[in-house]
């Protein structure tokens, strides 16, 4: 497959699953077990991107480097109500910081 | 009170909400942008991508997952997919508030993400909140389209994204789209367990694999205790861009 055929691919779903809300019958998705499960789905999804992306390096070996400090620096920006941008360029200002300095 | 337009006065007011979440959205597609280059893809890809999927936590997913290599690329697409789910969820609860048919129900669908829909049911005027819907979507789009370009631009010429600390950013990233979620114990623990799993079967399976598996950590859920309080209430996540929420939740005593 190639790249552009993945994105097409995904771009595609996406687009259906809105499109999909607007079409079906309401009632198909209110069973209160399926709700919640759907509403789990992103919180599972996004904490395991996080993990994937901060303690993985390659092949999928655990690694631990200046990624962890960032996300470190990250959370403390959240709890600070920081915006979105602010925490992704406070992130990766840390990473890029420690490098210079040395570190991995 | 259903014919007619609304108020100048209220107008200005959900006029300031949608376009002040619009910017602050905007502005992120820069790290989109910048990250979409850094894994791997060109700047036509990244902004496909934009103008598309159309949809932040998704692409986000789609392009950390697949900077490991066009091996990956069936499981990006297997957790764009799933966390675009909830798009579908809200069309569900847009689609009576909107009144949308044809060729406006296509554009509709395509900018219904977090943000438009926070801004529209924020409303208690059915006027208001279809203005809100269509003037947050709409301006998201814009800029968040024209931001990725800029972003993968930029990215570009950087050079070493590691250097820029671009792969922290991503995990930045991600823990801003997740923190707004864990509003909840249940939520913390379905977090734990999913990245738990993740880490653990990361150094023994396929790119992408792990994100998959984890994601069935969502179904602890499906055994939570029943709580009170409206049935559509967990879905919203409360976005960090999402002024009006903010506003929302500070007038509250």
């Amino acid at each position: 497959m190639s790249m552009w055929v993945a994105i097409l691919i995904a771009a595609g779903v996406a687009f259906g699953l809105k499109l999909a809300g607007y079409l079906v019958p309401a009632d198909l998705l209110t069973e209160p077990h399926v709700k919640r499960v759907t509403a789990a789905l992103p919180i599972a999804l996004l904490a395991a991107l996080v993990a994937i992306q901060t303690v993985t390096g390659e092949g999928g070996a655990w690694t631990l480097d200046a990624r962890l400090a960032a996300v470190g620096v990250a959370i403390v920006a959240l709890l600070f109500r920081a915006p979105f941008i602010v925490v992704v360029v406070l992130g990766a200002a840390t990473a890029a910081l420690l490098r210079l300095a040395g570190w991995s | 009170m259903t014919a007619g337009a609304l108020a100048p006065a209220e107008r200005r007011v959900v006029v300031r909400e949608a376009l002040s979440v619009g910017i602050a959205t905007g502005a992120y597609g820069i790290s989109f942008g910048a990250l979409g280059v850094a894994s791997g893809l060109d700047v036509w890809q990244t902004c496909a991508l934009s103008l598309l999927m159309f949809t932040g936590g998704s692409q986000f997913a789609f392009i950390g997952i697949v900077s490991a290599g066009l091996h990956a690329a069936p499981a990006a697409i297997a957790a764009s997919s799933l966390l675009g789910i909830r798009n579908g969820l809200y069309a569900l609860e847009l689609t009576q508030l909107l009144g949308v048919r044809g060729v406006r129900r296509v554009a509709a669908a395509h900018v219904t993400i977090d943000e438009s829909t926070a801004v529209a049911i924020a409303q208690e005027d059915v006027r208001a909140s279809r203005l809100g819907f269509w003037l947050t979507g709409l301006s998201v789009f814009t800029l968040w389209n024209l931001t990725t370009l800029v972003g993968a631009l930029a990215g570009n010429a950087l050079g070493d994204p590691r250097a820029w600390g671009l792969d922290a950013a991503a995990s930045a990233a991600f823990t801003a789209l997740l923190w707004p979620r864990l509003k909840n114990r249940d939520a913390v623990a379905i977090a734990v367990v999913a990245a738990v799993v993740a880490v653990v079967l990361a150094p023994n399976t396929a790119p992408g694999v792990p994100v998959i598996v984890a994601a069935l950590a969502a179904f602890i859920a499906w055994r939570g205790p029943r709580r009170a309080g409206p049935a559509t209430a967990p879905l919203l996540p409360q976005s960090e861009t999402s002024e009006a929420e903010h506003r929302g939740r500070e007038q509250q005593p």
